[in-house]
């Protein structure tokens, strides 16, 4: 009801968890965006426009920095405000921190971006940003890392509830890999230019001991405390079984650390520590599964809501999402299948089934929980909620169909042999192959997008709605209060 | 000694929670990283690999700046169809140089660890204005800008002496200068000599002319003058088929 929420916004800071809030989903549909241009380029590749800023290379970090950072990044910094108020029973230690870290964020994507499209990148996938920005990203963090702990130090609880446990995982290791892969050596003080500390394979692996953990921590991890807290809130049934939670925690976190270097089997890294890093990605599987089963098992004696609550079913959508993707990982890391799936859009197939598949839609599914409370609300319309999910759904399918089946095409193009024994096809005809599966990519994209803006449409009217509900309420008891 | 463990010291201590999770994190990567730094053979000691030239280096940064490395690796991996189409596998040593490392990780177009010499200089300069004019099923940007936009030497020094501090053994002093000259010969060793940067960078343009254009040094020059070195360092013709295979 209006009434509680009010007195919810004093015990609460509310407003940090409303901005970030709205600004993932704005983030959202300007990263999706960039997104579907991307693919159309490789579709059509006259949208470059013959223009260094609209060019694939430039283009692509836009994307991903403001679907991750942007998008994903805004989502976490909000429900883990929101969660970790509500599980500690307590407001945050500083608002003037809470604050700090938004606009500081904020300004890192757009910067980001901006930099870009400028031509200035460190060229390593997902840690584009150049030193200036990674010197504000790294101020950023540590105010929220103490922003979080303090928070927890404050609780009203003994028990420190599990999301928070994975919430905290996420910030430790996005600071540790943050800091140790831009170590970098700036060509001066007013120069945006910078160069790498490390070369060849010792930068190779130190980039993917970041990149895939970008996946694990960021991507994953972070997404887990959300599902540790919005599963149970929106099914109201307690988690599956505390136990596994723990086990779910730690193997985790313990085993993720250790995968990077699937992404540079056959390289010229050694052998020992691509190998090593196969096998701790198969070990993988089963802490993700658990955590996979937990959040499904959740509901179980509440399956009906499936049938009944549209938000639900983003979240047990996600969930399967996450169990196929964290089975199709580990697949892709033995090396016999990486050494065809390597270097193919398979790769990109695999990272977008986790990324909409999972990450977008268990945010989606939280901020449809979220959002509508916030603002003492309910959710605008159900029906766009209903429309969004298929949208989204049909979206992810053309996607990663489109990609599964071009990726292991170009594979096999790339190393099939005519019957003397020399290639048989040249590389530009593989490339040719790509196009119906380019163009079905931008497709199954264009859904996705479109069901995101229509989700933007529907929390932006939610709000309206709470705002004039509040109004109307106070308007009341104002005249009331007169009356009186 | 009775010990007996309870999750439930951990779920109720944040400070306990925060090391034992820093310490979960730090293992993997620990036991990773740090090694490659240390055993001998993770790099192979081969002859011929050398620092770029100031204007190969120039290259690289644009090539950078363009975000290449998205849709072109450079590591051939070791299989018989990478054989035939790019030739030897990669080294680790043929990247030592290379700061940050470009092996990427996606072929949208193909790898280019080896490009170097199999193209006309132009060929790379139509391919990079409008490649659908060289091969009509490409999907690549055309980068006319590179030819109209002269190559910035403002920063070159600067730019070399930050390699420098990161390791690359470019030479300042005369002691580092014989040095390089008693590690790769004299003709390399005065290309990698910071003083005299500027004047090797535009001796190589103009004498190389790679865009075609002699009226200036265009940002395509530096370009191709990179392309062109890419994996033509070594010699494999000097060493057996099976002279890595330790190093794997």
């Amino acid at each position: 009801m209006a009434v509680s929420t009010y007195s919810g916004a004093e015990q609460y800071n509310f407003e940090i968890v409303k901005k970030f809030a709205v600004m993932s989903l704005i983030w959202a549909v300007v990263g999706m965006f960039v997104g579907v241009y991307i693919a159309s380029e490789l579709a059509w590749p006259f949208l470059n426009f013959d223009s260094p800023y609209f060019s694939f290379g430039r283009f692509r970090p836009v994307h991903t920095t403001s679907v991750i950072f942007g998008f994903g990044g805004s989502a976490l910094f909000a429900t883990s405000y929101y969660v970790v108020q509500r599980t500690c029973q307590t407001r945050l230690i500083s608002d003037g921190m809470a604050s700090f870290t938004f606009w500081g964020w904020m300004a890192v994507i757009a910067l980001a971006d901006i930099s870009y499209v400028l031509g200035y990148t460190q060229s390593r996938e997902y840690a584009e940003m150049e030193w200036p920005i990674d010197i504000l990203i790294e101020v950023v963090w540590v105010t929220y890392l103490i922003l979080f702990v303090g928070t927890i130090m404050r609780r009203k609880q003994p028990h420190i509830y599990v999301a928070n446990w994975f919430y905290l995982s996420f910030i430790l290791a996005t600071a540790l890999l943050h800091t140790f892969n831009n170590l970098a050596m700036p060509i001066n003080l007013f120069s945006m230019k910078s160069y790498s500390l490390f070369s060849g394979t010792q930068d190779a692996m130190t980039q993917w001991w970041y990149g895939h953990n970008a996946v694990g921590f960021f991507l994953t991890a972070a997404f887990l405390g959300m599902m540790y807290y919005f599963v149970p809130k929106q099914a109201g049934r307690p988690i599956y079984s505390y136990r596994l939670s723990i086990v779910h925690f730690w193997a985790l976190s313990f085993m993720y650390m250790w995968v990077g270097a699937h992404h540079l089997h056959w390289t010229a890294l050694p052998d020992w520590t691509s190998s090593l890093a196969a096998a701790f990605s198969i070990l993988l599987l089963m802490p993700s599964w658990g955590g996979m089963i937990n959040g499904i098992m959740t509901l179980s004696g509440a399956w009906d809501k499936l049938r009944t609550d549209p938000v639900m079913r983003f979240m047990i959508v996600a969930l399967s999402f996450y169990g196929m993707s964290t089975f199709e990982g580990p697949m892709m890391s033995l090396k016999e299948v990486n050494a065809l799936s390597h270097y193919t859009d398979w790769t990109i197939g695999h990272v977008h089934s986790g990324a909409l598949g999972w990450v977008a839609m268990i945010s989606f599914g939280s901020l449809y929980h979220m959002i509508p409370k916030l603002w003492g609300t309910k959710i605008y319309s159900n029906k766009l909620v209903e429309t969004h999910f298929w949208l989204a759904t049909i979206g992810i399918v053309l996607y990663i169909v489109a990609m599964w089946i071009s990726g292991i095409t170009q594979g096999l193009m790339w190393r099939s042999f005519d019957e003397f024994g020399n290639l048989q096809y040249s590389f530009a005809e593989s490339v040719a192959a790509m196009m119906p599966f380019y163009a079905m990519r931008a497709i199954g994209g264009m859904f996705f997008l479109t069901g995101t803006v229509l989700m933007t449409i529907n929390m932006l009217m939610t709000i309206r709605q709470g705002k004039l509900e509040n109004a109307a309420l106070e308007a009341k008891l104002a005249a009331k209060l007169a009356r009186a | 000694m009775n010990f007996n463990f309870k999750h439930e010291w951990i779920e109720t201590n944040i400070g306990l929670m925060a090391v034992l999770t820093m310490l979960a994190i730090s293992v993997g990567g620990l036991v990773e990283i740090a090694p490659l730094f240390f055993i001998d053979k993770t790099i192979e000691k081969v002859a011929g690999v050398r620092p770029y030239t100031p204007l190969e280096q120039r290259g690289r940064d644009i090539y950078q700046r363009e975000g290449c490395y998205l849709c072109h690796s450079q590591m051939i991996r070791p299989f018989r169809d990478e054989k035939l189409r790019y030739g030897h596998y990669s080294l680790a040593a043929e990247s030592q140089y290379d700061h940050p490392f470009q092996w990427g990780s996606k072929r949208t177009g193909p790898d280019l660890a080896r490009v170097g010499g199999k193209y006309s200089n132009e060929w790379h300069v139509q391919h990079l204005t409008a490649p659908r004019s060289m091969v009509p099923e490409s999907v690549m940007p055309n980068y006319p800008w590179l030819l109209s936009t002269p190559l910035d030497l403002s920063d070159l020094t600067d730019r070399m002496k930050a390699l420098r501090k990161v390791g690359v053994p470019y030479s300042l002093t005369d002691a580092e200068y014989k040095a390089n000259v008693a590690q790769f010969g004299e003709t390399v060793a005065r290309q990698l000599h910071i003083p005299d940067a500027q004047k090797n960078l535009l001796e190589q343009a103009n004498f190389g002319n790679y865009d075609g254009d002699r009226s200036g040094i265009s940002e395509m020059d530096a370009l191709v003058a990179y392309l062109q070195v890419l994996g033509t360092m070594v010699d494999f013709s000097k060493y057996k088929d099976d002279a890595f295979v330790d190093n794997r």
